[in-house]
């Protein structure tokens, strides 16, 4: 058994826009990612809307079927397109006699890892059937897995669902509209937790709350994660609140993984010029150091993923971009131990 | 004309909905002098955004204003008709609401509805129109400003729908921009650009800005002085150091405490506030945070505290200050 729970190797997802031929066009939402996460920790994933951390969430849980990649979940190949190449233990390709080795094709049956692969998704009010019940929606995944062999163990198992994630047993009879925006969070999170997961991905599950309530809802993943022993995919745009949550955090932009370290490493370490403008664009809530603090303001807006600039995709924005970033895509590496990133310029820009 | 531009004193408003009376104001008091920025900060339904809009004349029916006054630039707002509204809007006073996609008008092109606001306050020629149209999208920093006038809003992203916004507030030169959550739908690099862009007007235009968020963040980096509300009352008042570094009341601390901080080098644990926010159809009768209050005392339910002064310009409604007067004897 390693370390490692999850793998994700050399993914991508395209979603066909428009066109016909050679001329159809694709959002390249996800582009040549790579990452694992070990067991028991929480690995935080933050960008800009349209950076693709939603889609890296849903694709590794195969709700999209990736265009190319490898997922590896627990030592077991859950998808593989057969045409990335493989990937040794330190993240790098592997090659024999010069050549790289790939995977075979596979894609197996899903639904017995949905047991052990939750999702909890951003939208408390978009994510539960509004003509079900709280109890059903919690019991439906112990009936599709089978879970109860009685009717009073599943009624059992939804009480003590509802009461761990700080609900109590009468809100079992009442409809999705009846609770507020952070109750219904904590509806989703029983649903994801009924089926006894080992792995959890988070899309945005704070943003739609109100502050006060947010504190709550963090708290609750902490504690939630330390009695069940839960691996956690964190996705959030709130960078503070990823820091608060996560023992190591990815970046993304447009479609790419630029810089991947450990939290405390990234926040006051970061290397790429990307996280570090995405860093102090933040408004730290402290007057004083707010007053002294500098901002690097970026320029411009996101290009589009239809048609993402060529090399390093953060070069239109860059303040330190060259003809090489326009030219080459820069390789995401390991820089320091544990920290990759992924840019042509690091001397320059540290 | 006093040396306030905004003077609002005691204003009670409520809105009388099918399902009862929501009590969404509660005695609400506090001034903007002339150039100031004033945060005000709280959770959804804590009568912010109300609070603006009234001082806009934009919350009829079912909304109705049951007591208190409201001065703007030597307006009485209270007893002003709906056409004296429409010569103030825009003019004096404007605002940039949440969501930039709902707020422009999806079948004009940007042009139109820059220059319909000009158009009604002003007696320009249809050329200095044209003119005044393209020296705005400049001052919001967009590029090739002929171009963007004859695009329509779904060509934009969030961040330049937003500056169109703020182009179309600003078109008058108003003496109050209200800000109404600008920046909550744009991401943190788009929402830098556009907090930076909306200080640097202020500065050049002379402008006041009444800044509504939930984002302690935010008001820490832009306002002078900040409100926080809680179920349709000011609970605490005071520059923004104020409130930061000395917040006296319970939910302020609260707030505080609750965010996670980026400069932090260790893990601590969030102190969240337990419970949910109030229900506006019964509110409670003394202090309206008191359920979800730790230091909640006998009183709290009872009774809603006092104003207490702190300084010229911090004040508070909470028991616990009072406590501390008893016992302590001497806080100021």
């Amino acid at each position: 058994m390693s370390d490692k729970l999850l793998k994700v190797e050399h993914l991508y997802q395209y979603f066909p826009a428009g066109g016909f031929g050679k001329k159809k066009k694709y959002v390249q939402a996800v582009d040549d990612v790579s990452f694992f996460i070990n067991r028991g920790e929480t690995l935080g994933l933050v960008g800009e809307s349209g950076c693709g951390k939603t889609t890296t969430g849903r694709s590794l849980l195969r709700l999209y079927e990736p265009t190319k990649g490898r997922i590896v979940y627990d030592d077991k190949v859950l998808f593989d397109s057969g045409d990335v190449p493989l990937v040794d233990d330190n993240g790098k390709d592997i090659v024999v006699d010069q050549k790289l080795q790939y995977g075979r094709k596979t894609a197996v049956d899903m639904k017995p890892y949905r047991r052990e692969m939750q999702i909890v998704f951003q939208d408390p009010y978009a994510s539960l059937d509004p003509r079900m019940t709280v109890g059903d929606i919690v019991g439906e995944a112990i009936d599709i897995h089978k879970l109860a062999s009685s009717k009073e163990e599943r009624y059992n198992k939804i009480q003590s669902l509802l009461e761990r994630v700080g609900l109590n047993s009468e809100h079992a009879n009442r409809y999705p509209h009846e609770f507020s925006g952070g109750q219904r969070q904590r509806v989703g999170i029983a649903r994801a937790l009924a089926v006894d997961p080992k792995f959890i991905v988070c899309d945005e599950p704070i943003s739609a709350l109100d502050v006060s309530i947010q504190a709550q809802v963090v708290n609750m993943f902490e504690d939630l994660q330390e009695q069940m022993g839960l691996t956690y995919l964190f996705i959030a745009h709130d960078l503070s609140v990823v820091k608060h949550i996560s023992n190591r955090i990815g970046v993304m932009y447009l479609g790419k993984l630029v810089e991947l370290a450990d939290s405390y490493e990234l926040i006051f370490h970061s290397l790429h010029p990307y996280t570090k403008s995405l860093i102090s664009a933040i408004p730290i809530a402290d007057p004083k150091t707010a007053r002294e603090s500098k901002r690097i303001v970026l320029e411009g807006d996101v290009p589009s993923p239809l048609n993402p600039p060529s090399g390093c995709r953060f070069r239109t924005r860059c303040p330190y971009a060259t003809e090489k970033c326009a030219a080459e895509v820069p390789e995401f590496r390991e820089i320091s131990k544990g920290h990759y990133a992924a840019c042509h310029h690091i001397d320059t820009v540290n | 004309m006093s040396e306030y531009l905004v003077n609002i004193e005691h204003e009670r408003l409520s809105f009388f909905t099918p399902a009862g009376e929501v009590k969404a104001l509660n005695d609400v008091s506090f001034h903007i002098k002339q150039g100031e920025v004033l945060g005000i900060v709280g959770e959804s339904g804590s009568g912010k955004s109300v609070t603006a809009y009234s001082l806009m004349g934009l919350t009829a029916y079912p909304g109705k204003l049951l007591g208190g006054t409201l001065d703007f630039n030597g307006h009485r707002i209270n007893d002003m008709t709906e056409k004296e509204f429409q010569k103030m809007r825009g003019n004096e006073v404007s605002i940039i609401f949440q969501d930039p996609m709902t707020s422009l008008n999806p079948v004009y092109t940007i042009g139109n509805q820059i220059r319909e606001v000009i158009r009604l306050h002003t007696d320009k020629s249809k050329k200095e129109v044209q003119e005044r149209a393209e020296e705005l999208l400049q001052l919001v920093g967009i590029n090739e400003p002929k171009k963007r006038l004859k695009q329509y809003p779904h060509e934009l992203s969030g961040g330049m729908r937003q500056r169109v916004m703020i182009a179309i507030a600003l078109a008058c030169e108003p003496k109050l921009l209200i800000a109404d959550e600008p920046t909550t739908a744009l991401d943190v690099t788009i929402q830098a650009q556009i907090l930076e862009l909306m200080m640097e007007l202020k500065d050049r235009l002379g402008m006041a800005i009444m800044m509504i968020t939930h984002d302690l963040g935010v008001v820490a980096n832009m306002c002078d002085h900040i409100a926080v509300m809680y179920a349709g009352n000011i609970v605490e008042y005071g520059t923004t150091d104020d409130i930061f570094y000395n917040p006296k009341h319970e939910y302020t601390k609260g707030l505080i405490r609750s965010i996670p901080r980026m400069d932090s080098r260790e893990h601590e644990r969030l102190v969240p506030i337990e419970g949910t926010p109030v229900d506006m159809l019964n509110p409670p009768k003394g202090c309206p945070f008191a359920s979800r209050c730790d230091q909640c005392m006998q009183i709290c339910l009872r009774e809603k505290a006092p104003v207490m002064h702190f300084g010229d310009v911090h004040y508070t409604s909470c028991w616990m200050n009072q406590k501390a007067e008893l016992e302590g004897g001497s806080a100021k």
